[in-house]
């Protein structure tokens, strides 16, 4: 069998691989899998793929571009260095980036809500606001499946929930 | 050392004892958590990186689940070492690449925590067939355990943040890696990476991102990491796989009824090769070994157990078998060495 690349020489490297969801069959020769890395990763770029991801956010992003750089004040990196390595620098990027990593976030997972465990650390403030979240949601999910007996004993928990977050707020002093 | 007593000591993942283990190997869930007060991976400095890998010792050491792991130092191991790791599925490509970072590993090697990955930790369960729940149960109580004595980076709306917002929310991926010759020898194998997109269920090969396919070995996992919570998330990536394993036993069916002559054909062609073989490289190793699983599968060949099959499997892998022959070979010797090999593991069975 002859490479698929050079056409030339014969092939002793074969790879498969599966791109675009299609299991593709590659033979090459030694000279051509080393020139290309034998690497089919590759071939996926992840700053073209994120292009594809921000195509609606791409006027900010050029917006942007043309005012000045936006870098992140913790660590520097600007969108454009997270688009070439698909990589943010920390925590703080999902701050500064916000505008453009919350579309491109939508699109990954259809949502930008996380709703699931939580540390057991984290201030009761925030606590609160992620539980009340939850309720919300678990309401909105019965009471599109019409299951109204469930949906009200969500609805009550939301109730107390509120008035425990406001007798506390009262004690307080805030 | 340790990969020593790990070479003799039997992984639980290829035991071959779990639920539908004759399709899914095995099973695995990883969370992605990152340290607050800390820039992610590609940020941080020598010293940074050096005060990480010493407060997640100080928590593994002093969290019930992880006190008796190892703990491996990258800068100790050698591209060997890290080879074998890889093969085993305790390591990712990428961390096997590194030279800083470190590994936290459970004597059975179901827990395996890789530190300075891609994020600060990336804690993963490995068990044998098809067991998710199991995996989530575990990997959730190391994750509470560590969270006592460590501060991860959470924010109230998008939940864990990760270096790769690919993996914010829960960070949570389950995979599992699959058997499925009878689909791809029913040509079906294309119609089910198809729809699997479409349901965001990547695939990939036998080790993960950026690996071919290579004997019928496919590896499936969940995209999507946020806006769904832990169990959701196993739940609906289970149904799919349930469904694989209905379709892959589907297939099976109707070359054993249907095909039956070509079909025992090319299995016990296969058992003749590897049989007699002198000289084998690792794709043709995997591609017949992955045949002779499907004929013990389907009770044509008898008196081999899958534990072994499994095992032959990550034996006959570069890093194994040098480690077995405790030295490094070329590419010829390895060759030579997983053929004898081979033919030691297949004395016993006849061919009739």
């Amino acid at each position: 069998m002859v490479c698929n690349v050079c056409g030339l020489e014969e092939a002793t490297i074969h790879l498969t691989e599966i791109i675009n969801s299609k299991m593709v069959e590659l033979h090459l020769c030694e000279q051509c899998a080393y020139e290309k890395g034998t690497d089919v990763k590759q071939y996926f770029n992840f700053s073209e793929l994120l292009e594809g991801l921000t195509e609606g956010s791409e006027g900010i992003a050029k917006q942007a571009e043309k005012k000045e750089v936006l870098r992140c004040k913790s660590c520097g990196i600007s969108f454009d260095d997270f688009g070439k390595s698909g990589r943010l620098g920390c925590p703080e990027c999902y701050q500064t980036f916000s505008k453009l990593l919350i579309p491109l976030i939508k699109r990954i997972h259809r949502s930008t809500q996380h709703i699931g465990k939580k540390p057991t650390k984290i201030s009761g403030e925030v606590k609160f606001h992620m539980e009340l979240r939850e309720l919300h949601e678990r309401l909105r999910k019965l009471v599109e499946q019409e299951a109204f007996e469930d949906a009200a004993k969500v609805r009550d928990l939301i109730k107390q929930l509120e008035e425990r977050a406001k007798k506390g707020a009262a004690k307080n002093g805030t | 050392m340790a990969l020593e007593e790990l070479l003799k000591s039997p992984c639980e993942w290829l035991k071959g004892d779990g639920p539908d283990n004759d399709i899914v190997m095995s099973s695995r869930i990883r969370l992605a958590r990152n340290l607050n007060g800390y820039p992610f991976c590609t940020k941080l400095s020598k010293d940074e990186e050096k005060a990480i890998m010493e407060e997640v010792h100080d928590a593994t050491n002093s969290s019930e689940l992880t006190k008796k792991a190892y703990f491996l130092l990258s800068e100790d191991l050698t591209d060997l070492d890290k080879q074998f790791l890889l093969e085993r599925h305790l390591i990712s490509m990428d961390h096997a690449g590194k030279r800083t970072g470190a590994t936290c590993l459970s004597k059975d090697e179901t827990i395996s925590i890789m530190i300075l990955e891609e994020d600060h930790l990336r804690l993963q369960i490995l068990n044998s067939g098809f067991s998710l729940q199991k995996c989530w149960d575990v990997i959730n109580r190391v994750d509470t355990q560590l969270e006592e004595r460590l501060s991860f980076a959470f924010h109230n709306t998008l939940g864990y943040l990760t270096a790769c917002p690919t993996n914010v929310g829960t960070g949570l991926r389950a995979s599992c890696m699959m058997h499925l010759p009878s689909l791809v020898m029913t040509k079906q194998i294309n119609k089910v990476l198809q729809a699997l997109v479409k349901l965001n269920i990547a695939a990939r090969g036998l080790y993960g991102e950026g690996t071919e396919a290579s004997g019928n070995f496919f590896q499936f996992s969940n995209q999507v990491t946020l806006g769904q919570n832990e169990s959701e998330i196993i739940d609906s990536f289970e149904r799919v796989i349930r469904q694989i394993i209905e379709n892959e036993r589907e297939a099976r069916k109707t070359l054993t009824e249907k095909k039956q002559d070509r079909f025992f054909d090319q299995i016990w062609r296969s058992l003749g090769v590897l049989k007699s073989a002198r000289l084998i490289n690792s794709k043709e190793a995997t591609s017949l070994l992955s045949m002779l699983r499907l004929g013990v599968d389907a009770g044509i060949i008898q008196g081999l157990e899958r534990e072994r099959l499994n095992e032959l499997l990550i034996f006959c892998q570069p890093a194994h078998l040098q480690k077995l022959a405790q030295r490094n070979l070329s590419s010829s010797e390895r060759d030579k060495e997983r053929a004898q090999l081979i033919r030691k593991t297949l004395r016993s069975l006849d061919i009739l």
